[in-house]
């Protein structure tokens, strides 16, 4: 057994910070269940979400083994913690997410754009991640796109119904843009993590997914009438922060719902 | 959504795997063709119940009522002779 070196705690960082996308929006859009416009979309909702659950689940486990398998000198470590006691028992600050995710529902249109962009973001990710080194992502990877692939169509087509349908759905999905838009800067931070993993050929340099974002993105904006927002050196505000654990106010209310079940009965079980 | 604006309904046909027909699993609202496609892939086949669907415009349905039910079924009910099994398979012929 070897011991574990830089490149593990980075592996492990990096998968938390990849399931932490998809558990906290898994989360949010669990909160539609029962109250999406229309029983069709509302099952449509729901098997997003859970896309996005399994995913979070495959991300933290494997990150919860990695941390757990070796400790400094190549012991075991005690208490090595599950993909429950990461999604469970880790406060506001310790999560890695990006600030996207957490926005609240807001009207349906809100919901729509954040997906197109959340999902346009993760299956550019993910085709990229399919050649990882790391055995692991590339397998969640692998699985993942095809989801992905399913999200991104199902989110961009309401967006061009909308954005193309009466004024009154223009109007809001506009608004969406609009107030979502200043987040996806964030996507496409490059920090020390990601590109010391992305010289090793197991991460993703994220500034490199940005071109085909935007294209696909844009496309979608262009194809629903609506304008495209400044994208790279000449945006506005670019709020960031997510991936050090620095988070908008809405996550923590989002975790207070989603853990408090597990740490009024720890352990409890279906 | 007001009544006057419901989504059409669609019929959504399912098939199983390859090499079986398609059947009727059930219907939905759908404002299009393809958004009923996607919504029928939500609702009929997240449980690995199929390999392609079809879905149909329910208004374009030309459906059999029940009044007519006996001139239309009613006289097929005394022709065993249609069944293969009303006839004898000859000797020698086993494999029929």
């Amino acid at each position: 057994m070897r011991n574990e070196t830089p490149l593990d705690t980075d592996v492990s960082a990096y998968a938390v910070r990849l399931g932490d996308d998809a558990l906290v929006l898994a989360q949010r859009l669990a909160e539609c269940s029962s109250r999406a416009p229309a029983l069709e979309e509302d099952i449509a909702l729901s098997n997003i979400a859970l896309d996005l659950l399994g995913q979070a689940r495959a991300l933290l486990t494997y990150a919860g083994e990695i941390e757990g398998a070796r400790g400094p000198g190549g012991v075991p470590r005690q208490g090595s913690r599950s993909e429950d006691d990461l999604a469970y028992l880790r406060s506001e600050r310790e999560f890695t997410n990006c600030q996207l995710v957490e926005q609240p529902n807001g009207d349906f249109a809100v919901t729509m754009a954040r997906q197109l962009f959340f999902s346009a973001y993760q299956l550019a990710l993910y085709r990229r991640l399919v050649a990882s080194a790391d055995a692991t992502l590339a397998g969640v990877a692998a699985k993942g796109v095809k989801e992905v692939a399913y999200h991104v169509d199902h989110a961009g087509g309401w967006v061009v119904r909308l954005g193309d349908g009466t004024d009154e759905s223009h109007r809001r999905v506009a608004a969406a843009v609009e107030q979502l838009w200043p987040f996806t800067h964030e996507l496409f931070e490059a920090d020390e993590l990601t590109g010391r993993l992305a010289g090793a050929g197991v991460g993703v340099d994220s500034s490199e997914l940005a071109i085909a974002w935007k294209e696909h993105v844009g496309g979608v904006l262009s194809e629903a009438t609506l304008k495209c927002p400044p994208f790279g050196e000449t945006a506005g505000w670019r709020p960031a922060g997510g991936r050090r654990g620095v988070h908008t106010e809405h996550l923590g209310f989002l975790l207070a719902e989603m853990q408090h079940l597990h740490r009024s009965h720890p352990g409890a079980k279906w | 959504m007001s009544a006057g604006r419901e989504w059409p309904l669609w019929e959504v046909f399912v098939r199983a795997k390859r090499g079986l027909s398609h059947n009727h699993v059930g219907s939905l609202h759908a404002p299009d063709a393809r958004t009923a496609l996607g919504n029928a892939r939500d609702v009929y086949t997240r449980r690995q119940e199929g390999v392609s669907i079809w879905v149909v415009p329910a208004a374009a349905i030309t459906a059999s009522s029940p009044d007519e039910k006996d001139p239309f079924f009613e006289p097929a009910a005394d022709k065993v002779y249609r069944h293969p099994t009303f006839y004898e398979v000859p000797e020698g012929a086993e494999h029929l």
